[in-house]
């Protein structure tokens, strides 16, 4: 890996500062990036951690019930922390990488990321999030644009994720086990206006809804209501693990699963 | 260069790193700890897990400047006071649960935090959380022996698989 330099600010505002020097990086947990550096796909001047900032850590319910995430809260700590506010969130967490990784690894690192294979995108589309920035609010269905691709502009910081809670949900993971990432992941979530279904590791364009599925279920939540649907497998992911057809399959097989298990 | 400070097994120690210098890389190359083992050196192997602030993590993928000021936790640490053994090694050797031992530094460590956070894991608890430890030898079937022993429960009903 490049040298670079380090910072590890104790503020938001230090570490903005820190992120307008050119070609500095926002470091979360490192669990991607550092790999990336050592394959040196990046070649950051400076990383600017995320980790030393007390307010971007821990899990609170606003005063709307909605579950707030700190930016560089640990999937390990989400695991844990929400795990009675919104069960099927705190599940999701606590299936990504193994235990070593997800004391390190960060929701904003995971979403910033937006890796196409990623839990976290999922989820967050899935429940309708609001990321929360150093500058703005995005919701979750403008914020995430494709593989690797966010909302966020140079240096924006996620300083929280902000989860509506629905009445059910649930997130069903058909693990690839070599990378621990998901072949396909389904976020399913159930609101009394509706049902979100947010597919990861399928797409070629990243984390999507599938909105066939969510009018379907919202007319009818059950599993039966998904029997007719199909994912055209052109845009999907196709690889060694998984080619283009397989994964369209997985993706009615996973969200009939989800249905199932928040019956 | 930067200093970076932290207790390692409990001594005060610091050193002059680069903002690359890894965990694993300052334990084993400034502090000449090389039972951290660096395996595959993309986090995948757990080789190289030790306890930072009391949490296994993957050494080779965290910046030893992010470990300033915390307490780090290695293989070294781990035996008694007197040198011998703890339980968890001591039942690794008394299970074979290593083979050629590459993998066991790692294996140990998070056998550490596992037990203390769940101390008396069923057989299926400890082959999930070792998901991020891998054998080379395939020798699971031991290590998962040696964890049950290590603690306090029958290891000889876990049929091999």
């Amino acid at each position: 890996m490049y040298n670079f330099e380090f910072e590890k600010p104790s503020t938001i505002a230090d570490a903005v500062a820190a992120l307008g020097v050119e070609d500095a990086q926002a470091l979360g947990g490192g669990q991607t990036l550092i790999p990336t550096l050592k394959q040196r796909l990046a070649a950051p001047s400076s990383l600017v951690s995320l980790s030393g900032i007390a307010e971007l850590q821990g899990v609170c319910i606003e005063d709307d019930g909605s579950v707030a995430i700190g930016g560089a809260t640990t999937h390990a700590t989400v695991a844990h922390e929400a795990a009675s506010s919104y069960p099927a969130l705190a599940a999701l967490a606590g299936q990504i990488g193994d235990p070593a990784v997800r004391n390190r690894g960060t929701i904003g690192g995971s979403i910033a990321n937006n890796d196409p294979a990623a839990c976290y995108p999922a989820g967050a589309l899935g429940s309708g999030a609001t990321i929360v920035t150093d500058k703005r609010q995005i919701g979750a269905d403008d914020f995430f644009q494709g593989m690797f691709t966010t909302a966020l502009e140079e240096g924006e910081i996620i300083t929280s994720v902000r989860f509506p809670v629905p009445l059910a949900a649930s997130y069903q993971k058909f693990l690839q086990p070599a990378s621990r990432f998901a072949l396909v992941g389904v976020y399913l979530a159930r609101f009394s206006d509706g049902v979100r279904v947010a597919v990861t590791g399928a797409s070629e364009d990243g984390v999507f809804r599938w909105s066939e599925a969510e009018q379907a279920l919202t007319k009818e939540f059950r599993p039966d209501a998904l029997m007719d649907l199909q994912i055209n497998p052109m845009n999907m992911i196709g690889d060694l693990h998984g080619s283009k057809a397989y994964r369209a399959h997985l993706v009615g097989v996973m969200t009939k699963r989800a249905v199932e298990a928040t019956l | 260069m930067t200093q970076v400070s932290m207790t390692v097994n409990g001594k005060s120690v610091s050193g002059d790193v680069e903002g690359r210098t890894l965990l694993s890389s300052f334990l084993r190359e400034h502090l000449s700890l090389t039972g951290t083992h660096v395996g595959c050196d993309t986090a995948q192997c757990g080789a190289c897990v030790v306890h930072v602030n009391g949490e296994a993590v993957k050494s080779c993928n965290m910046l030893a400047l992010e470990a300033d000021g915390s307490d780090v936790g290695t293989i070294e640490g781990q035996a008694n006071e007197d040198g011998s053994l703890n339980v968890i090694q001591q039942a690794f050797q008394d299970h074979h649960g290593l083979q050629c031992g590459f993998c066991t530094p790692g294996m140990v460590m998070s056998t550490a935090a596992l037990l203390k956070d769940n101390p008396r894991p069923t057989e299926a608890e400890i082959r999930k959380y070792l998901e991020g430890n891998l054998c080379r030898c395939t020798g699971y079937h031991n290590i998962v022996k040696s964890i049950m022993a290590a603690s306090g429960q029958d290891a000889s009903s876990i049929a091999a698989e």
